[in-house]
């Protein structure tokens, strides 16, 4: 593919069919189009409320626990000698990750629209978790789907849902993890479109939601541009973020896309490596595709079919990515690359002994190239990587792979 | 092309019945099987087929159809293998309208100019593509009807008297009106509705309206076939052949027959649908 004209602005997608570039859109079922047509008119209207804005700013200060703390990693810097690390700790939040921005933002929109019912698509849990989190908060009952696959390896999760009032349902189709949750998140929103709300977790399917979501994550990096000029008095040199849907990426990313001296980094789960079928790795290995709603980077074969992904973290196993990444991948803004499980999970340990930090696992992907690029960068330069979610719900499948008993 | 479908509606119109419309996945449970289907539907009764193009994420689909399509590409089914069956059924049958039905992603990577006119040299009549509404007709639905292929769009019943007409505006052939907010195989609960909503699509369009989703048996083929002028039958047929699978999921003896004689009532159902009404 041609590599498209640089924009004069990275920050001016989508636009008014939902595309950012070829990328995005909206591909739906016709029973659901005149829901999304009024899903984006109420989020055109609640983002230019000032309500809106501060009933949302509110909740993030004292239910959430915002401004998450951007933290300098000052063993960790001394330990790889090279840039400055600071780490964006999204892990403290109320829920443990991320995924709470998003969803506080969309429970109101919620609201707004009359919708009495949420139903939300999980992988690792996080998401799940985070739905089912507002939905105690505002009353809604909610129904979660859940691969089978990750109902198993994600236990404790599914227990936490259970306690916050939520209904889990595992998945049974295709191979049980977050594609075949979604589909069946979308089979059960169109059959009750008329009172569901579906609260999607990632920066992925049918505008609007690429774009709402990452406005709700953008509380992200726009907090750390601002916690960082405090501390160093300037932008850093680099970001880093790791990739599932992409979500806390774009959050971290989208304030500093103008920004043309930040290098930014996305990392992608490598699996066990690039070269067979076990990976997640869509923009570096995939190809574009339509599914669930928007076109974007899939992991597909050549008659189209969607490939199922592996990750040793469930929140990283997705075969596509939101659509806004494939557009900055194409536009050269960001740089993608792959980490292998293996070295997640050495980054995970070094986290724990350096910082007495436990990282979730998506993070320690972007942990892992932190690792790799922080040695080769000046002392003087800076890098702020999102920490975007804490490791309590993975030391199980860690201690799996370690070879401890459990 | 788009004059075999409109041939078959106006004769079927001159005959005072709605046309059956069946659906089989292409390839389900294999190629051999699924073409043998596909030629015997006509004489069974079938006035229009349509050939489901598998994909490992038909969100829209219930369980039989998600299983039959898994079936298929499990047997080796693709999109070109799809458009070679149409193109063997027309070596002997260029009177049934067939329709393409599935999702976009098969097509987007097939390549759409190449994929349109592959079908249509196959003798491809239209298709129904599921995550294709208007607001994305520059995708594929523009360049169908270009390349003289009918756009079957779905309406639904959240498709209200504001929104119709934008959905009708880039349909031919007919209309597929979705009798229900749900997926394939799902039970229709109010055929009353039902009704109503034809006779509102109607008061829009000239083009024949077929109703589809949760029609299963004989009997709701004729009270629907009493407003509709078409029924569409999908999840029954494919839940037929899948009842004469083996444990491996290979066909048997039974499976071209099951689906013949299922079709054979359906037709009785249709042909007995506007009788009562005219007495």
């Amino acid at each position: 593919m041609n590599k498209p004209v640089e924009p004069n602005s990275f920050r001016t997608g989508p636009d008014e069919q939902g595309m950012f570039g070829i990328f995005g859109g909206r591909f739906v079922a016709e029973t659901l189009m005149p829901l999304i047509l009024d899903l984006q008119e109420k989020w055109e209207e609640a983002k230019n409320d000032p309500s809106f804005r501060a009933e949302l700013d509110s909740l993030n200060a004292h239910y959430t626990g915002r401004p998450s703390p951007l933290y300098f990693a000052e063993r960790l810097t001394e330990h790889l000698g090279g840039a400055k690390i600071y780490f964006k700790r999204d892990e403290l939040n109320h829920t443990g990750s991320h995924k709470i921005n998003n969803c506080l933002g969309q429970i109101l929109l919620a609201r707004r629209m009359g919708k009495t019912r949420i139903i939300a698509e999980t992988g690792a849990g996080q998401h799940g978790v985070a739905s089912a989190t507002v939905a105690a908060r505002f009353g809604y009952p909610c129904h979660v789907y859940m691969g089978a696959t990750d109902v198993e390896r994600q236990a404790p999760n599914v227990f936490r849902m259970k306690l916050l009032g939520a209904e889990v349902t595992p998945v049974m189709s295709g191979h049980g993890t977050l594609k075949d949750a979604m589909n069946e998140a979308l089979r059960d929103w169109v059959t009750n479109v008329e009172s569901t709300y579906y609260l999607i977790g990632t920066a992925a399917g049918p505008h609007p939601y690429p774009e709402m979501v990452r406005d709700f994550q953008s509380v992200i990096g726009n907090e750390t541009k601002e916690q960082l000029m405090a501390a160093e008095g300037r932008l850093p040199d680099m970001l880093v973020a790791a990739v599932g849907g992409g979500s806390n990426a774009i959050g971290l990313f989208y304030p500093f896309l103008d920004d043309k001296d930040v290098q930014i980094v996305g990392v992608e789960a490598g699996g066990k490596g690039l070269e067979g079928e076990e990976h997640c790795a869509s923009l570096t290995a995939g190809a574009p595709g339509v599914l669930h709603g928007n076109r974007t980077y899939l992991l597909q074969d050549g008659d189209g079919q969607i490939k199922e992904g592996h990750s040793i973290s469930a929140g990283l196993d997705y075969p596509g990515i939101g659509p806004e990444h494939s557009w900055l991948k194409e536009t050269g803004r960001v740089e993608y690359v792959p980490i292998m499980d293996t070295e997640a999970l050495e980054a995970f340990q070094l986290l724990c002994r350096v910082e007495g930090i436990i990282p979730a696992l998506e993070p320690s992907h972007a942990l892992a190239e932190v690792v790799k690029r922080a040695p080769k960068m000046g002392k003087d330069q800076t890098i702020v990587m999102n920490l975007c979610g804490r490791g309590d719900k993975d030391v199980f499948t860690v201690g799996k792979h370690l070879g401890f008993e459990l | 092309m788009t004059e075999r479908m409109d041939r078959q509606f106006a004769r079927l119109r001159d005959e005072g019945r709605p046309a059956l419309v069946t659906f089989v996945m292409g390839g389900d449970p294999d190629y051999e099987t699924s073409l043998a289907i596909l030629k015997r539907l006509p004489a069974a009764g079938a006035d229009v087929i349509e050939v489901g193009m598998p994909f490992s994420d038909p969100m829209a689909d219930g369980p039989a159809i998600q299983a039959a399509g898994l079936r298929a590409l499990r047997a080796g089914q693709s999109l070109a293998k799809t458009i070679a069956m149409v193109d063997e059924f027309r070596k002997h049958d260029s009177d049934t309208p067939i329709v393409m039905m599935g999702y976009y992603n098969p097509i987007y990577v097939y390549g759409v100019e190449r994929f349109l006119s592959d079908a249509k040299q196959a003798g491809v009549d239209g298709l129904i593509i599921v995550d294709l509404p208007p607001e994305m007709d520059e995708e594929l639905c523009v360049p169908a009807l270009k390349a003289d292929l009918n756009f079957v769009r779905l309406a639904t019943p959240t498709t209200d008297d504001a929104r119709l007409p934008a959905v009708l505006a880039n349909t031919s052939g007919f209309v597929y009106y979705v009798s229900m907010t749900g997926i394939t195989g799902a039970s229709i609960a109010n055929t009353t509705a039902v009704g109503e909503a034809v006779t509102r699509i109607k008061r829009h369009t000239q083009l024949p309206v077929c109703v589809g989703f949760g029609v299963k048996t004989a009997e709701q083929a004729r009270v629907i076939g009493r407003d509709a002028d078409g029924v569409v039958v999908g999840t029954a047929i494919v839940q037929a052949i899948a009842n004469t699978l083996d444990g491996d999921n290979k066909a048997t003896s039974d499976t071209v027959e099951a689906v013949a004689t299922l079709v054979g009532g359906l037709a009785a159902g249709v042909r007995a649908s506007r009788l009562e009404a005219a007495e």
